[in-house]
């Protein structure tokens, strides 16, 4: 999917936008000349919505940091830059932070970094605003998407004035949710002299970078002053003097809403913590609670002051923190909760608990063929990685034994090659990374595996898109971030140039279950790298073609489950029936029928179906419900 | 609490069946009457046939753009055992006051029950209304079929709960029809009619 440019919305519109749309505009409206970014849950809408908008340049970057060093690189040549990451993106730009920190910027640079808080798609929770206190960096944190408009736009005026790159701390509950917003004017402004050759600021040698780390502690006082009075950090009067909230970023929101007469402390910029502000709401009144997503780390600063505060002894160490939440681990401190939980207004128990419904994936997913031959090969050990392919590791498949993090199939495969103890032996170790992910981290482990001479079977499963985030170009889909032709990277020839033998690198279509099967087999038992390559383009892109639909002859079916394996969704078991084996074993036989309207005519459940039972559908009148 | 000038509607069910679509419709609807509005989604990998909810929530000023469970005016189900799922964020019957289901008889089996690791409950719509609350049901996919495009869905579901709204149906109607027309002219056409199907069908 590619960005559809249009009109940007006059300044004083009013619009229902999402954090992410509004961060947009903000980005757009504040002059910014260089957008960049790699998609991640749930920030890639955001610059997505970045490159819809005329005379900026936006980019998908190969990684989080890359897309953080192209940012530096335009701010240091006098440009306003942005790029926008997920939480563990920061991870992979971490290095990049911790030394800009020490140059600094000159056109003003944000980084805004989305947490998923609640784990909607991500492996892990982690905190961002960490990073402020590591890299003693401003962090600002929004509270809807009006806010995040606003701040988005101040984050740069504020980067440029304290020669700082600033941190957009968001969370899944400012990026998805969508509000009304008023937006402004574009300003463009930009450092008229250009790149300014210094090498005591540019060139981070030891000799000049120590020189610059007393200028980070005195930004760092000067940062402190600032949140002592910026009227982002606003103390909120209530007539319930037993509490006290501290909160920022969507708890602020919860908090307000199911405490409406408490005190609240909003912190805007919540590093560094305007302990000026936290004591004159601790004279005001008995207890002081910080409500914070997701870690104790804003009430342990609060406490290293001196002053007494409460928070995790009472809430949940990690979540949301929504009113109901709120509410029910409150309660100790405001009694009349306790009546209100028992009265005849108090909401109904869950009901019994419903069949869990796990992401699956798509009808004729070209992952399906890889999964379905991964299961039923004996003796491997799967490594595998971040992408709608981790879903492997679900059913029927259960053919993905690791993941951890973008790009380390590579590295730990590898690792379990070399590590390998008696019982692991004759053990096959297979590593399966999809092609955005393989670019983004997973070349360098590739080419590990190719130095060390590691015992390990690539698939690259090359569906030319970035998957799971719904289908963003890159480099191997052809396409830049406006939808305009570019490079599209021929991953044979990469693999070679790291180092694989020609003779064992294969590119196969996996729709082709047979040749799957033999290649696999076949590369397994070679005594060292190859890569198998699978061309199939994701079936929610456009290069993605639908063929005729098939159906089950009902008669024909014998129930033998084969095509049930493959875990194609359009697949329905209609019945199961026991029966007993010539052998005198008993087994269970799954009848089956394919949705015609779902099916896209892979032809992936043919190739193991037994009688022939499966066979082209005759056409229908009614149009598909999924679309 | 302000809750009482909220209106809090949960609408539920699987990826790719447009819940995002419909909640986004009811927001527009009540920003033209004027209604600060908030709108938010719990849809991980949604894409991929997972659980979709989508809040929205509208009135004078909206705080959390969560609705808390106990507390939904109308819990929209796209498919009936999401609509179980979901029930306890209906508001109970406290008198006058209690919250409405709306439900589409349609059942999805995701991959799981076809592969005989869980059931699918009996009677989705049965146990919701056992617990006491209102319930509306009826098979959306057939008035659906009837009109000759099961994306109709959507649009009957909306006409369902046009009267329950804090504005008139007609509001609600308008936008889809503007949303569509803008599409194609005779879209617009056929969405008047599956509104209309579906406010009918509502009532029962």
């Amino acid at each position: 999917m590619s960005a559809k440019s249009f009109t940007p919305p006059p300044a004083g519109s009013r619009l229902l936008m999402s954090g992410n749309e509004a961060i947009a505009r903000a980005v757009w409206d504040a002059g910014v000349r260089v957008a960049a970014a790699y998609p991640g849950t749930p920030s890639t809408e955001i610059l997505e919505n970045v490159a819809r908008y005329p005379d900026l340049y936006a980019e998908w970057s190969v990684n989080e940091k890359v897309s953080l060093e192209v940012a530096i690189g335009a701010s240091i040549a006098g440009a306003r830059s942005f790029c926008a990451m997920k939480h563990v993106g920061l991870n992979v730009a971490a290095d990049a932070l911790m030394t800009l920190t020490l140059t600094g910027v000159v056109g003003g640079l944000v980084i805004a970094v989305a947490d998923d808080v609640g784990f909607s798609s991500s492996q892990n929770e982690q905190d961002s605003r960490f990073w402020g206190r590591f890299a003693h960096l401003p962090i600002m944190e929004p509270s809807d998407s009006q806010e995040a408009y606003e701040m988005t736009l101040a984050a740069f005026a504020f980067s440029e004035k304290f020669n700082a790159p600033v941190i957009l701390r968001l969370t899944t509950r400012i990026c998805h949710v969508k509000c009304l917003v008023e937006v402004g004017a574009r300003e463009v402004k930009r450092a008229a002299d250009g790149f300014v050759k210094n090498p005591a600021r540019w060139v981070m040698v030891p000799a000049n970078a120590q020189k610059r780390v007393p200028e980070v502690f005195a930004r760092e006082k000067a940062l402190i002053e600032e949140s002592a009075t910026s009227a982002f950090n606003r103390l909120e009067p209530g007539s319930d003097k037993r509490v006290g909230f501290i909160t920022s970023g969507p708890a602020y929101m919860h908090v307000r809403e199911a405490f409406p007469e408490s005190p609240v402390l909003k912190l805007g910029i919540s590093y560094p913590v305007p302990m000026n502000k936290v004591r004159e709401l601790d004279d005001q009144v008995e207890t002081l609670v910080v409500v914070e997503e997701t870690e104790q780390l804003l009430e342990t600063e609060i406490r290293a002051e001196g002053i007494p505060a409460r928070g995790k002894d009472l809430l949940p160490a990690a979540g949301e923190m929504p009113p109901f939440v709120l509410k029910k681990h409150l309660a100790p401190l405001f009694p009349e909760l306790r009546d209100a939980a028992d009265s005849a207004a108090a909401p109904l128990p869950a009901p019994m608990p419903v069949f869990p419904r796990p992401p699956t994936m798509c009808v004729a997913c070209p992952h399906l063929g890889v999964y379905y031959t991964l299961s039923q090969l004996r003796n491997v050990t799967i490594a595998g990685d971040i992408g709608c392919y981790t879903l492997g590791a679900g059913h029927p498949w259960n053919a993905l034994d690791t993941t951890i993090c973008m790009g380390a199939s590579m590295g730990m495969a590898l690792g379990m090659d070399k590590g390998r103890g008696p019982n692991d032996e004759k053990k096959n170790i297979v590593a399966v990374i999809g092609d955005s992910t393989f670019m983004h981290m997973g070349m360098q482990g590739l080419l590990d595996i190719a130095y060390n001479r590691g015992n390990v079977t690539v698939l690259l499963l090359d569906n030319r898109t970035v998957g799971m985030t719904g289908g963003q170009d890159n480099p191997a889909s052809g396409r830049d971030i406006r939808g305009e032709a570019a490079l599209q990277i021929d991953f044979a020839k990469v693999v070679e140039s790291l180092g694989i033998a020609p003779e064992h690198i294969h590119v196969i279509d996996p729709y082709l279950l047979p040749v799957l099967f033999k290649t696999l087999r076949e590369e397994v038992k070679h005594n060292g790298p190859s890569v198998i390559i699978t061309n199939r383009p994701c079936v929610l892109i456009d290069e993605y073609k639908k063929e005729p639909p098939f159906e089950v002859i009902e008669t024909a079916c014998t129930g033998c489950g084969n095509c049930v394996e493959i875990g194609c969704p359009a697949i329905h078991v209609t019945r199961r029936e026991k029966a007993i084996k010539p052998s005198g074993k008993e087994v269970e036989l799954a009848f089956v029928n394919i949705e015609t309207a779902a099916c896209t005519g892979c032809g992936l459940c043919l190739q193991p179906c037994a009688p022939d039972a499966i066979r082209p559908a005759a056409p229908k009148a009614v149009k598909v419900e999924f679309v | 609490m302000n809750q009482s000038q909220t209106t809090n509607i949960l609408v539920v069910g699987v990826g790719g069946q447009g819940v995002m679509t419909a909640s986004e419709i009811l927001s527009e609807a009540a920003i033209s009457q004027g209604f600060d509005v908030k709108k938010t989604e719990v849809a991980g990998m949604s894409q991929r046939g997972g659980v979709v909810s989508s809040h929205v929530r509208f009135g004078t000023t909206v705080l959390s753009p969560e609705i808390p469970p106990g507390e939904a005016d109308i819990l929209v189900g796209f498919e009936a055992a999401e609509a179980m799922r979901w029930s306890h964020y209906l508001r109970q019957k406290n008198g006058a006051s209690g919250g409405v289901a709306m439900i589409n008889r349609l059942k999805l089996e995701p991959p799981i029950v076809s592969l005989g690791l869980f059931a699918y409950p009996d009677d989705p719509v049965a146990a919701v209304r056992a617990r006491g609350l209102e319930v509306h049901d009826f098979d959306a996919g057939e008035i659906a079929r009837e009109l000759g495009d099961l994306r109709l869905v959507n649009t009957i579901m909306l006409g369902a709960i046009s009267d329950n709204l804090p504005f008139p149906a007609v509001t609600l109607k308008e936008c889809i029809v503007a949303r569509f027309a803008a599409k194609k002219p005779e879209l617009g056409e056929l969405n008047a009619k599956a509104f209309e199907l579906g406010k009918a069908a509502g009532k029962k």
